[in-house]
């Protein structure tokens, strides 16, 4: 019965725009009286299940402090109608599965009818829930999905935006940086690398094998491990004795926490120590405190750029704790790009806000942002926890990128 | 590796599996309820102690103490209440199973969103003890030496109890053969819950232990479950000597696989060596009433 009357009232709309463009005089007084109640917003993202702690860590916090500020402000700028209009939220638990992801965008999409969907944590799923948003032509911004097919994926779905690059990107960075502290003298060309056996962990190891051939390292040690486990101590004390001088772990925030714990306690003190999601967590700096000095992971921000501080503030009143440091800013430049494409089209036109998210430039907390091929490539890469801050320090020619600590200092207690 | 590199982190992570196994073992074996929820009783405890640690100020000791007997008032409380219609409904009979299965599996999602409210979904992860403690040129971590020691304690203490005590012959008794144990004059009912109240408090004590070392979410109670219930089934239901010896050989096992093979098959190995188990001797390793 709702959704009958909407589509009704949603046509009515579109027919009287269409009159109304026609007889521009008449459009202000007109447009005024046809202005939706508000703009419907969707999510279906991971409440329950193991994607619940990422998905709380980066995604709902910024959701929230988004549609927060929005509506204190009155709401998203329609200046076809000449009104704010506040924001609405419809909201569903995919449990952490991407089946139930799907289903429940599809719902977003066909039955609640909302305007714009917003996508849920991880790489997985928003791989799985893009066909979906590319079906239905809802423009889906991903602000969590690290993958190499990004470029590939763009050119399939012209509806999708990847913002937190390519699996590639990152060990790349990553890789030609050590290049050249290998080149200075400060590290020797051994490289132990271990990784998560799921999405995220497999494609930055791939990538990273890859690039250390290129870049003239050798990996000493190159193993993975499952999800849930729950002692590292094996694969640390062989890593300690291959004494290489770098070691990676594309891990997840569990098993983060885990690696830097065991390797302090196992007095593990590689040169560099770069660990995977969960570094760039407020409870990581919590836990492990001055501890922290040297550690390097994905991400990063400009910590001394006004805005970003100025969003940590925010983000801390709102949520009770501190923004991660790697997909955290990047998931609010989302809500700022599709908040100004909405407001530039001035109405509720997918077509246009998403045509809008491809070509326009957009000022964000990180800096203007313009997607090239759909994709953000303007990025930390690389991060390093220095006094108690998660600063980028690769690429290092992009502005605000601090030089890196190395060797990381020896483990602080 | 060494052999007491070895030794060292296989016993303490053995010593874990172990643990949070042993009053799995005691709800299913003798109150005969398949407690799905068990994780969630794991996972509460550990965010108390985050509470206590963190807020209050309050040593993570002093909270394992703390949560014996309230993991034993919760627990005998949820039989009482929750259970006790079902076991009457049902005679105590097959059907009781499946029917605690459904209600616990109801009583799981419950506690979950109570912590999911109270807490968010984020990661809660404090220090204790995170110390290198030296045995023999070996490394170990205090903290995961203190997890050993206490399910070693817990697993003897209880062993004993069951074993040299009158109390233990009767759950002993309400274990092997519930539906003669009334004619001796035992009431099985009472014996049913206090079995399963003494599994909470095992299942608190070894949340609280879990997280001083590993960083939990309200989410993650399930996968406690699942490792629980493995060790439980493969040590033979009700046997808490099983459940120790059982998580040893999980926890050996996995470490000479990431140590040897390859870290990728420490999953793999878990399960083929359940599988082993159950196919050469489908009661677990001590099979039933064999303690």
């Amino acid at each position: 019965m709702k959704t009958a009357g909407k589509r009704f009232w949603l046509k009515q709309v579109t027919a009287a725009a269409a009159t109304i463009t026609g007889f521009a005089t008449l459009a202000p007084l007109a447009l005024a009286q046809e202005a939706p109640k508000s703009v419907r917003i969707g999510w279906a993202i991971a409440k329950t299940g193991h994607n619940a702690g990422g998905t709380a860590a980066t995604v709902t916090p910024n959701y929230q402090l988004w549609v927060k500020e929005v509506n204190a402000a009155g709401g998203i700028l329609l200046k076809a109608y000449g009104k704010r209009v506040p924001i609405e939220v419809v909201e569903y638990d995919d449990r952490s599965s991407t089946e139930e992801a799907v289903r429940a965008t599809e719902r977003l999409m066909t039955q609640d009818k909302v305007d714009f969907v917003l996508p849920p944590w991880s790489t997985g799923s928003n791989l799985a829930v893009g066909p979906t948003y590319e079906k239905h032509k809802y423009p889906l911004l991903a602000a969590t999905a690290v993958t190499d097919k990004a470029p590939e994926l763009a050119k399939r779905w012209k509806h999708a935006f990847f913002f937190l690059g390519t699996g590639a990107g990152y060990a790349e960075s990553l890789v030609s940086y050590l290049e050249s502290a290998k080149k200075e003298g400060k590290i020797g060309n051994k490289i132990a690398m271990i990784n998560i056996a799921d999405g995220f962990g497999v494609e930055l190891a791939n990538a990273t094998r890859k690039a250390a051939k290129q870049h003239g390292f050798e990996l000493v040690y190159d193993k993975s491990y499952p999800i849930g486990t729950q002692d590292m101590t094996p694969l640390l004390t062989e890593i300690k004795s291959k004494n290489a001088d770098v070691f990676i772990a594309y891990s997840y925030p569990p098993d983060t926490m885990l690696i830097t714990e065991q390797s302090r306690i196992n007095a593990l003190n590689p040169k560099v120590m770069f660990t995977g999601v969960g570094t760039q967590f407020p409870m990581f700096k919590a836990k492990f405190g001055a501890a922290t000095e040297g550690i390097m992971a994905p991400g990063g921000v400009d910590f001394d750029a006004p805005a970003i501080k100025d969003y940590f503030k925010r983000h801390k009143e709102s949520a009770g704790y501190e923004p991660d440091r790697f997909a955290s800013t990047i998931q609010y430049t989302t809500l700022q790009v599709l908040q100004q494409a909405i407001e530039r089209v001035g109405k509720i036109d997918r077509a246009a806000v998403t045509q809008e998210i491809r070509t326009g430039t957009f000022d964000t907390i990180i800096g203007p942002v313009k997607l090239e091929n759909q994709m953000l490539t303007k990025l930390w890469y690389v991060g390093q926890w220095q006094n108690g801050e998660f600063y980028g320090i690769a690429p290092a020619n992009r502005a605000g990128a601090k030089p890196a600590i190395i060797p990381k200092p020896a483990w602080k207690n | 590796m060494n052999l007491l590199d070895i030794l060292l982190a296989g016993s303490t992570l053995g010593g874990l599996y172990g643990l949070i196994a042993m009053g799995l073992t005691l709800q299913y074996g003798v109150a005969r309820i398949m407690n799905l929820s068990y994780g969630e009783f794991l996972i509460a405890p550990a965010f108390l102690a985050y509470l206590g640690v963190t807020a209050w100020g309050l040593s993570p000791i002093l909270m394992l103490l703390l949560v014996l007997p309230l993991g034993f008032i919760v627990q005998w409380l949820v039989y009482q209440l929750l259970l006790t219609p079902l076991v009457r409904r049902t005679g105590a009979g097959p059907a009781l199973e499946v029917d605690s299965i459904l209600a616990t599996f109801g009583l799981m999602f419950v506690v979950q969103g109570v912590m999911m409210v109270a807490f968010g979904g984020n990661y809660h992860s404090y220090t204790y003890l995170s110390t290198p403690v030296q045995i023999l040129g070996s490394t170990v971590a205090a903290n995961r030496l203190l997890v050993l020691g206490v399910a070693i304690a817990l697993g003897l203490g209880l062993y004993l109890l069951l074993t040299r005590t009158r109390m233990g012959t009767v759950v002993r008794a309400v274990s092997v053969a519930p539906r003669f144990a009334p004619l001796v004059g035992i009431d099985v009912r009472f014996t049913a819950a206090l079995a399963f109240g003494m599994g909470g408090a095992m299942v608190a004590a070894s949340g609280v232990l879990v997280s001083m070392f590993l960083p939990f979410s309200a989410a993650m109670g399930t996968m406690f479950a699942m490792k629980a219930l493995i060790v439980v089934i493969m040590g033979g239901v009700g046997n808490l000597m099983g459940c120790l010896l059982a998580g040893m050989m999980l926890g050996f096992a996995e470490t000479l696989v990431a140590t040897f093979i390859d870290p990728g098959l420490t999953l793999a190995v878990n399960y083929a060596l359940f599988l082993g188990v159950l196919l050469l001797r489908p009661t677990g390793l001590f099979g039933k009433g064999a303690r």
